[in-house]
């Protein structure tokens, strides 16, 4: 079984602050990470070549910086790392990142694909099914927990809304996985020796075949038009006074609006 | 299109290096420099205090306006479950009705399953035509009959904006149609108006886990098409006296890879409530101990609410995970949100901010929460709770 998980590499999300005067993003010391659900994903792959066999191939599209991640990704138990790397690719939005990726992994040959349910920079959960579409191949999305592994097909629990769904996928498949479905393992000592030596296997636009038109800010149909930090509300009251005051005020005022 | 800057600008103040989340630009000779980390994500573009800042050349023009020109019509997906719509449904077709008034086209929604009357709902929220689909194969989801009927009918149809909830089955399956029909995609909007110049969709989504919020377009491709979380729009009005076109539509020659052997429910009590109550008391850390959600309980059961928690509060186990407000938990949109100790951090916010009335009480006065909040009182919980159930206890006494 060829195993390819998509993994990205995101600002940590938690640490990122606005400053609300000048309306700009506070990143000062911010670390880089790979982004949390791909570390799920990462250990579904090696999961599913302990049961079935073949190797796992982790799989990103970034800027040079980017081979950090590939390389932690190795640590924990990857068998082999690949780079996505190309100016022309700045500023893909999650249409051609998904052409790009799935342009990638058709040259690198797969059977089943792993991606996190979203990215935390991002959170839109669109590269994933998108991809599986490029190729052609069903997708399940939400994986929450293994049914049943075989070599012919999977049998997996979809968490949705009100519970779950057991859906049956034959083999080549892509899945993207949310935090229930495992506790990924920590890099072992080997793992992090390997990774150090470990050889990351650049690709540019030219050597996965792919249509320059349908990468990068050119094919991507969004754009950013602004970014802006969320609104303060205008209509605010303080109530002040002792704690007895405050409240007398406040059920006075949602007396007044019928709430009470 | 790059970024770059004009190093004649630049004095070299250092202000635009942290506002990168790319860690792309560095100094170099006392000048910024932007290198090729650079995702073009603009977060830098209005930072720089002389300007230095600038986009080079234009993005993807639009190909064929004429092409472009020619898809007309505002259409809501209409999810269901279990033969029954979706109330993200609703809500949609409430924001579509504005958006097609706007765009002075009609609204359509497309419903895959469920029965007639469940069409003929659509018609009274609002759409003025229905594209419906009977077939058994759309009985539990599976994304690719979805998938192929939707694109099926955006490439007969051509509509300019289709928009469906942000849900575990809008999110897996309209990704496939947006690529399918090779347009571009916006989760989890929080907002969408039209632009008034270019006619244009805009569509805002916080992005940075909240951080931030981002307006995106679509320009040169259409449909535009977007998804929306629960809760967040406000449903239309209901019209039993509206009348519409409902279409039938054969789902002849569709199958799929995938099957889905089983579904099964799981609601808890507390989901349910959650999301449907007019009024919820939400506690965080600032409670400091389990206990604390007894009042909690106690004002709610009085206000004839639920119980919400902030991230925090449920990491500390003082309540259940079926609890939790925010962006890794429910979204809501009570009439009155009660935030107990709760400090407002985005990730929460965007969980509740678009509630109709937010109540704040917090002993910091510049805790975030009071910039959402309509009612701010500083104080300490311990204190101010006990004394609004007190004085409610007196008003509905006497
Ligand atoms: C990817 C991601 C997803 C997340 N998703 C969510 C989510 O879905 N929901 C969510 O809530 N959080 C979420 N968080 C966490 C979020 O960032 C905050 O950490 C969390 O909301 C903080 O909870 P809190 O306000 O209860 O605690 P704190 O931030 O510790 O605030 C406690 C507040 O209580 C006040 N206080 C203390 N004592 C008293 C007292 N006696 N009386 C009155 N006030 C008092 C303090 O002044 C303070 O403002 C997420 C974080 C990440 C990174
Ligand atoms: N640049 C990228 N390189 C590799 N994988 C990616 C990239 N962007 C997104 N993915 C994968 O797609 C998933 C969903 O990302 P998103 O659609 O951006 O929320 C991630 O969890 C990754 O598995």
């Amino acid at each position: 079984m060829k195993i390819v998980v998509c993994i990205k590499q995101v600002p940590d999300t938690a640490e990122v602050r606005i400053n609300p005067e000048t309306n700009t993003l506070i990143r000062d010391g911010v670390p880089s990470i790979i982004n949390p659900y791909d570390l799920h994903a990462i250990e579904a792959g090696l999961h599913l070549k302990e049961s079935l066999g073949g190797s796992v191939t982790v799989l990103t599209m970034g800027p040079p910086q980017a081979e950090g991640a590939l390389r932690e990704a190795v640590s924990i138990g990857a068998d082999e790392a690949v780079l996505l790397t190309d100016r022309a690719f700045a500023g893909s939005d999650t249409l051609a990142t998904a052409y790009t990726l799935s342009s990638a992994v058709r040259t690198m040959g797969f059977d089943i694909i792993l991606c996190g349910k979203q990215a935390i920079d991002g959170d839109t959960a669109q590269v994933g099914p998108e991809m599986a579409e490029f190729l052609d191949i069903p997708h399940v999305a939400y994986v929450g927990k293994f049914e049943d592994i075989s070599r012919e097909g999977l049998r997996v629990r979809r968490l949705m809304e009100d519970g779950y769904d057991i859906v049956e996928t034959p083999i080549p498949v892509l899945l993207t996985v949310v935090r229930e479905l495992n506790q990924p393992r920590l890099p072992s000592l080997k793992g992090k020796m390997r990774a150090k030596k470990a050889e990351i296997k650049k690709l540019s636009l030219a050597d996965i075949g792919a249509d320059g038109e349908r990468v990068g800010l050119a094919g991507s149909p969004t754009q950013v038009k602004n970014i802006f930090a969320p609104e303060a509300r205008k209509d605010r009251k303080t109530l002040a006074g002792t704690p007895e005051e405050q409240a007398a005020r406040l059920i006075e005022e949602l007396r007044g609006l019928k709430c009470i | 299109m790059r970024i770059v800057v004009d190093v004649e600008l630049c004095t070299g103040c250092e202000t635009c290096v942290s506002s990168c989340p790319y860690d792309a630009i560095v100094m170099k000779d006392d000048k910024a420099f932007i290198n090729e980390y650079c995702q073009l994500c603009r977060a830098c573009l209005e930072v720089c205090p002389e300007g230095a800042i600038k986009e080079t050349g234009t993005a993807a023009a639009v190909e064929d306006s004429a092409e472009r020109d020619s898809y007309r019509g505002v259409w809501v997906f209409a999810e269901q479950r279990d033969g029954r719509v979706a109330d993200v449904a609703l809500e949609l077709l409430g924001a579509g009705r504005r958006l097609a008034d706007a765009r002075g086209t009609g609204l359509s929604a497309v419903l895959f399953g469920a029965g007639g009357p469940e069409a003929e709902k659509l018609v009274h929220w609002g759409a003025d035509r229905v594209y419906h689909a009977e077939d058994p194969i759309f009985e539990r989801f599976n994304d690719e009959p979805y998938v192929e009927l939707l694109s099926r009918l955006i490439r007969e149809h051509r509509p300019e904006i289709v928009l469906t909830g942000a849900t575990p089955i809008g999110r897996s399956f309209f990704p496939r149609v947006a690529a399918r029909v090779r347009t571009g995609l916006t989760a989890d909007c929080t907002s969408l108006e039209i632009d008034p110049e270019t006619g244009n969709l805009l569509q805002v989504r916080p992005a940075f886990g909240g951080n931030i919020m981002a307006t995106i377009l679509c320009p040169a491709r259409r449909p535009q098409m977007a998804t929306v979380r629960p809760r967040v729009m406000k449903r239309g009005e209901y019209d039993e006296a509206r009348t519409g076109e409902i279409l039938k539509i054969s789902a002849e020659g569709i199958s799929s890879r995938t099957t889905v052997t089983e579904t099964v429910k799981e609601v808890s009590e507390t989901m349910v409530n959650l999301q449907e109550a007019d009024v919820i008391v939400a506690g965080g850390r600032g409670l400091g101990r389990p206990e604390g959600f007894e009042m909690l309980e106690e004002l709610a059961g009085l206000l004839g609410g639920a119980v919400g928690a902030s991230r925090a509060a449920v990491d500390e186990e003082w309540i259940p995970y079926s609890h939790q407000v925010g962006q890794t938990g429910k979204t809501v949109c009570p009439k009155i949100y009660i935030a107990c100790g709760i400090s407002g951090a985005v990730q929460h916010l965007v969980g509740m901010q678009s509630s109709d009335i937010i109540i704040a009480i917090n002993k910091n006065p510049d805790a975030p929460i009071f910039d959402v909040a309509n009612y701010a009182i500083v104080g300490d919980v311990y204190e101010v709770v006990p004394a609004i159930i007190k004085r409610l206890k007196e008003v509905k006494g006497g």
